[in-house]
């Protein structure tokens, strides 16, 4: 039998808390690992009653989902979060944005509602946003306009075991092209696939189908993430928490 | 005058580098200031990578102590990896600081903090990225003053031609006079240049400024002389020592990095100096005395630091932490404060002794049990006699294994080889008690899951110890003594299985030696090296010995030495040495009884106990022993668990 550690177990989880927050300014060369540890430690610094795992380690209870790449920034990350002291959630997320670094920062709590499913199913879309400068947007169009055209756009991604090929065009749910001469603006919205496409992996795609080969490293911001709806837009992944706790505290239903 | 910040420029270099977020700053408890505002700016570094350099206590403390001060501030900056060094001398953008982002060209000092000698290359390096002239002589007076600090300037001789300054002793008061220094030079319009400014620092306590002191050397290759070349500056510099550090609680916001760095915790110092008196050990010789931190300064610390960072784990930091008078009290009483918060508190490698397994048991009474070390340093009592750090074969084996009984599943042991007077014997002597740890640990625990690690290190000698007269082990016979060593534990399967070793070759022990012992002939050997490519010498994926060795023999064959002259050739008693005109207080005299007492293997008390043997430290410093117990205990604070929270709500 694996040993355990001497003294009661600790406190069960009572209460989770879904977050969204940002990776903003010069944090968006922070990985995901060190959003981790900076979160761990703001949780400490703020005081939240975090539900602990058993045994001789124990960590708090945090999963994390979908994180953005190192270099990327982003306006909707997710993670959730179980308590072992029930907390209203407006004060944690005051709490813990006070205590992250600026730019990382809290927009959203919500309490996750019984029944509604994990969060991490409900993130299966990313719309980004990818500033290319020293790029116009006509060229950037007709780059565009060629992978969508494409049956498939095959890159090469480098994984833990190896590189794997994946196909960026079946990923690619939509794009679309704004900016002004000298700075184009890529809007995709890209499907969640094992391996991920990123937006590096949809910029290699370009060059591959279109040899579009941006002068300076393009900057990417994921703007949304959550649900695809039938239209192809990415939908609020909180709606169904924040739907099921308003109805939980008695207001009227939405009709 | 406006600074630029370099960031804009940076940035787009920053995507095409690994673990970019080192270079970007932003760290809990970083410090900016506007530039106008002060007269005086410091860049800090520590010359080896962010990881590995932002945990360093030292910078962590000058870093606030300055900016505390109204007319100066402090930014940092570390070595940049070659990725990204590549990048920064394409694109012209030079050597920054984390704060702003400011070019270090443009700060007014440049203080540089060794720890170890294989920083050098990365001084060179950090100076070449940010446009400062190598040479010191070749600096005008835009160029910050490059000033060295740590360990490694109690002989700064191997970089004399690349700093303006070296600093000897605590860092804490001299900042602030060479701050008053500058200030007062910048104020009156800089009269005299850069060589007046140098003069007025070389007459500030503590500080050693290698232009101004001519060498000599002998036909055979020794040192004849060290001479001043002016008068109006000492000769003789002698160290800083602070007193009371209950006065000086830094770092009181230590710095919590996004990224990964080598200790994920934060320390408190809990004293300064040890009189343990182990004749290997340059920090125990020279940060003497014995200055404690009282419990009640040490508790308040531990509290600041934790609400400030957010760590879950707390280093009580010092060079033999379970001596501190009052560590039994310390470890009840902070265990006690933080019960139920998993909060974890550790000490360093201690000396085998049972108490320190009961310490041990009390400060990981809340956070995790990971392993427990113990510095043994010699594997026979004999060596430890020469080492002069005294403990029977039995006492060790039955710490260890008390260790084993209350749970420990780990114990690592730390052992050094290559020492004076060793033979493969003494070395040998570590298989046979790694096994009977592990026989006799087993027996107690009624476990097999049990593990001891054996750690090795190749004996270094350095200045300002006993030992800095020896003649240091070889490569070849450092790797010879760890692959008989490794041949003998291995020699028992069932055993063996639950020994680990852990080593590392002899190689760059003999370079580390070089720049340890050298004298001012070896600073070319290291611009030569960092002109060849090297640097990160303390990384063995960067370091080449290949490169050293062919280095030392070019550029020291026209003054008739050689690597093994600076190596494993033993000094004479009246050999002057490159770092007698630097006084760490001990007296060159008892220095060298020491080190014939080692040889005859004769011990030597610790003088907090017993009475004093006349190193030599209090009477030329002024300084004395400080030591508790005081009497007092922690206040029993509000339990951290119970303290203000976000608002709880009922359901």
């Amino acid at each position: 039998m694996a040993r355990q550690p001497d003294g009661p177990p600790p406190p069960p989880t009572v209460q989770k808390l879904r977050l969204r927050y940002t990776k903003r300014g010069p944090l968006r060369f922070a990985s995901h690992r060190d959003l981790a540890r900076a979160l761990e430690r703001a949780l400490r610094r703020a005081q939240v009653p975090m539900a602990f795992s058993a045994g001789f380690s124990p960590h708090p209870k945090i999963s994390y989902m979908g994180a953005a790449p190192t270099g990327a920034a982003s306006e909707a990350e997710y993670v959730e979060i179980g308590l072992a002291v029930r907390c209203d959630p407006e004060a944690v997320r005051v709490a813990l944005d006070a205590s992250l670094p600026p730019g990382i920062d809290v927009l959203e709590c919500v309490e996750a509602a019984e029944g509604t499913g994990g969060l991490a199913e409900r993130l299966d879309g990313t719309r980004w946003r990818v500033d290319l400068a020293d790029v116009d947007p006509a060229e950037l169009s007709a780059a565009v306009d060629q992978l969508l055209a494409a049956k498939v756009a095959m890159v090469a991604k480098r994984t833990k075991n190896g590189t794997k090929d994946v196909d960026v065009r079946a990923a690619l749910v939509s794009a679309s092209v704004a900016g002004e001469a000298g700075r184009a603006i890529l809007h995709v919205v890209v499907r969640q696939v094992t391996p991920t496409v990123r937006p590096d992996d949809v910029l290699a795609a370009l060059a591959a189908v279109a040899d579009l080969h941006p002068p300076v490293p393009p900057r990417a911001v994921r703007e949304a993430q959550g649900r695809l709806d039938g239209t192809g837009e990415v939908t609020d992944p909180l709606e169904p928490d924040r739907e099921a706790g308003s109805r939980c505290q008695g207001e009227p239903q939405p009709v | 005058m406006t600074v630029e910040s370099l960031y804009p420029r940076l940035e787009p270099l920053l995507a095409q580098v690994q673990k970019p977020i080192q270079y970007v700053g932003g760290e809990l408890n970083a410090q900016t200031k506007p530039w106008d505002d002060v007269a005086v700016h410091w860049a800090l570094m520590y010359p080896d990578a962010y990881e590995v350099g932002l945990p360093n206590q030292g910078l962590m403390i000058l870093y606030e102590v300055l900016n505390e001060r109204p007319d100066a501030l402090a930014e940092r900056t570390y070595a940049v990896w070659p990725d990204l060094a590549a990048l920064m001398r394409e694109h012209g953008v030079g050597q920054f600081t984390l704060e702003n982002h400011r070019p270090v060209r443009d700060f007014d000092v440049l203080g540089v903090s060794f720890a170890t000698e294989l920083g050098y290359t990365n001084l060179l390096e950090a100076l070449d990225l940010a446009g400062v002239p190598l040479h010191a002589v070749d600096r005008d007076e835009t160029h910050p003053v490059v000033v060295a600090g740590g360990h490694a300037a109690f002989n700064p001789e191997p970089v004399a031609d690349f700093v303006d300054c070296a600093v000897l002793g605590d860092g804490e008061q001299v900042v602030g006079d060479i701050t008053d220094v500058v200030a007062a030079w910048k104020d009156a319009g800089r009269p005299g240049g850069r060589t007046e400014l140098l003069a007025r620092l070389a007459r500030v306590e503590g500080v050693y400024v290698p232009q101004f002191y001519a060498v000599s050397y002998l036909p055979d290759g020794t040192i004849g002389a060290f001479t001043r070349t002016r008068d109006d500056v000492p000769a003789q510099v002698a160290k800083r020592t602070v007193m009371d550090l209950d006065e000086w609680p830094y770092p009181k916001q230590p710095l919590v990095p996004l990224a990964e760095s080598v200790h994920e915790r934060m320390s408190v110092e809990i004293f300064r100096g040890c009189t343990r008196g182990c004749r290997f050990c340059q920090a125990g010789m020279i940060t003497r005395p014995v200055r404690e931190r009282t419990i009640t300064g040490i508790g308040s610390m531990v509290d600041t630091g934790l609400k400030a960072t957010g760590y879950q784990e707390v280093g009580l930091l010092s060079l033999s932490s379970a001596d501190h008078s009052e560590i039994g009290q310390l470890a009840k009483e902070l265990a006690d404060r933080y019960e139920g918060t998993n909060t974890g508190l550790s000490l360093p490698s201690t000396r085998v002794d049972a108490f320190n397994v009961t310490l041990a048991n009390e400060l990981s009474r809340n956070g995790r049990r990971s392993g427990l070390t113990f510095a043994p340093e010699g594997g026979s009592e004999r060596i430890r006699r020469v080492i002069n750090k005294t403990v029977s074969k039995d006492d060790l084996v039955r710490t260890v294994t008390t260790a084993y009984a209350n749970g420990w599943r780990q114990v690592k042991l730390y052992f050094m080889c290559g020492l004076p007077t060793e033979t493969d014997e003494d070395v040998l002597e570590i298989a046979e008690l790694a096994t009977e740890v592990i026989r006799a640990g087993r027996e107690a625990s009624g476990s097999k899951d049990i593990r001891c690690t054996v750690s090795i290190g190749g004996f270094v000698p350095k200045p300002h110890t006993p030992f800095q007269w020896a003649s240091q082990a070889s490569a070849e016979t450092i790797d010879h003594r760890l692959r008989v060593l490794r041949e003998a534990i291995n020699a028992d399967r069932r055993l063996g299985r639950s020994i680990g070793i852990r080593y590392h070759d002899g190689k760059p022990g003999i370079i580390e030696g070089l720049l340890s012992r050298g004298d001012r002939r070896v600073g070319r050997v290291i611009e030569r090296v960092w002109r060849d490519g090297g640097h990160f010498d303390g990384w063995s994926e960067h370091f080449s010995y290949d490169r050293w060795v062919a280095a030392a023999a070019d550029e020291l064959a026209p003054f008739g030495v050689d690597l093994d002259w600076y190596t494993t050739r033993e000094r004479g008693q009246h050999e002057v040495l490159p770092w007698d005109h630097l006084e760490s207080g001990l007296d060159k005299e008892w220095l060298w009884d020491d080190w014939q007492d080692a040889i005859s293997e004769e011990e030597v008390a610790d003088c907090r106990w017993t009475p004093c043997y006349d190193c030599g430290v209090c009477p030329t410093m002024g300084t004395e022993i400080q030591i508790g117990p005081t009497g007092r205990s922690l206040i029993p604070l509000t339990p951290v668990g119970a303290g203000p929270r976000p608002a709880a709500h009922a359901h």
